[in-house]
């Protein structure tokens, strides 16, 4: 105890053991989870932005076919105008009414979707088309990327959030990060808006 | 462990909180359970026969030896409810198939039990292999025999096709054969057809050493140089993100 040396030591290992303590409950959590978020959020965005690619030749391919269903058509192409002509604010993730609107735009695209998928099946020559038929199998894809693309957001907004609000991260945050806010996250089920395939 | 002025009760209770809290964490991230990744194909399912994943086996180790894309082969007794569009990038993922960075894997995904089957195309090789293309590769090549009941010659047929497209030939794609015929009846056909000879006749004398080039080539990347052992292969890591096709039979 009383070797100069050796206290010198014991102090030397307990700064050590702070600083790795310090990491451990996760001084750099903040950052790197915000960093997690915005990567998933740009993935969400990407394929929410493919979708809406292809809608206007789906509607194309589609009107050569079924003229009749103007109505589904016009609501696909305004919904579509809706969900892209809005320019998203820069605080869209921390702005719940913002995060809703954007989730009811593209929630209402997906449903418009869905119904004009839905009448498609009416139509033979529509179904055996070639173009539609890659258009189709596109469509379910982006559908199934956005799936995968908002369950990967999800999930790192949980745990961002839950950096934020448990203790002891918590109070790291409000030392270090004291601008680091609680993420919005989609509550709407997609899967939920479209509307069942009418089989005739 | 406990400390020793804790009373007892106290710390029962802090351990059966933190057993709860352990069982929820579980509850709410509750994934599939998946079978081991025991080689490129893993037929948990146990439909295929032993000399159909011998033959897969050795191509898709060739494709991996040529190209660097990994591709896996599953066939799963049971989705566990989820709908084969989620198990299958889960599973992907869990099993890490292609290598990290590129994320160029893919997987062949049967689930026999509840007649599902999918193509889970990684980030990497999406645009090689599109979501029209599995699909194509799906409806016309792996259905009909599935319908049939003959797994082990869809799942070749369909692997087979699978790495030609991913290789870069796309011509080994089924076309629409219905479409194919109404367009060569309209005669539509025919003009692309002559242009073709036109433009061999002007660049024969540059096409055919091509031609030969290409095959000699081809003989040298034969079989033959797919010696993977089945026990050493392990995903690289790589990602997936929803791409690809599914078809039920």
């Amino acid at each position: 105890m009383s070797h100069p040396i050796a206290r010198l030591a014991a102090r030397v290992g307990a700064v050590l053991l702070l600083a790795i303590g310090l990491a451990g409950c996760g001084i750099n959590a903040v950052p790197t989870q915000d960093e997690q978020v915005k990567a998933a959020w740009s993935e969400v965005l990407n394929q929410y932005q493919r979708r809406a690619d292809l809608v206007p030749n789906l509607v194309e391919t589609v009107r050569g076919y079924a003229k009749q269903e103007q109505t589904v058509l016009t609501q696909v192409t305004e919904a579509r105008a809706r969900a892209t002509q809005v320019t998203l604010p820069a605080d869209i993730l921390t702005n719940p009414d913002a995060f809703r609107q954007f989730e009811q735009n593209q929630a209402s695209l997906g449903g418009a979707l869905g119904r004009l998928l839905a009448i498609s099946e009416q139509y033979p020559d529509l179904k055996s088309n070639q173009n539609f038929l890659a258009l189709q199998s596109q469509l379910e894809g982006t559908e199934n990327r956005i799936a995968v693309a908002r369950r990967d957001y999800i999930g790192t907004v949980q745990t961002y959030n839950t950096t934020l609000r448990t203790i002891p991260s918590r109070w790291i945050a409000a030392i270090l990060y004291p601008n680091a806010k609680v993420r919005e996250t989609f509550t709407i089920d997609e899967k939920a808006q479209e509307v069942p395939q009418v089989k005739l | 462990m406990i400390h020793p002025r804790m009373h007892p009760q106290v710390a029962w209770q802090a351990l059966l909180a933190g057993l709860v809290y352990v069982l929820l964490a579980t509850a709410l991230y509750a994934a599939p359970v998946f079978p081991p990744l025991t080689g490129r194909v893993v037929d948990d399912a146990g439909i295929l026969s032993a000399e159909t994943q011998q033959k897969l086996t050795q191509m898709l180790a060739q494709h991996e030896a040529q190209t660097g894309n990994q591709i896996v082969i599953a066939t799963i007794k049971s989705l566990q409810g989820y709908s084969i569009d989620d198990f299958g990038y889960q599973l992907g993922r869990a099993w890490g198939i292609g290598q990290k960075g590129q994320n160029n894997g893919a997987l062949l995904l049967v689930a026999p039990n509840e007649r599902n089957v999918r193509v889970e195309v990684g980030y990497g090789l999406e645009g090689r292999l599109t979501d029209a293309q599995s699909r194509l590769i799906i409806e016309n090549l792996i259905l009909p025999e599935f319908r049939k009941g003959d797994f082990n010659t869809g799942v070749l047929v369909g692997a087979t096709t699978l790495l030609r497209v991913l290789g870069g030939d796309a011509s080994a794609l089924p076309q629409q054969t219905e479409q194919r015929k109404s367009q060569d009846e309209d005669g539509s056909g025919g003009g692309s057809v002559i242009a073709i000879i036109v433009i061999m006749f002007i660049f024969g004398r540059f096409f055919w050493p091509l031609l030969f080039l290409g095959g000699f080539r081809g003989r040298h990347g034969g079989p033959g140089r797919g010696g993977f052992s089945r026990g050493g292969f392990s995903g690289g890591g790589g990602s997936f993100g929803g791409g690809g096709a599914s078809g039920r039979w």
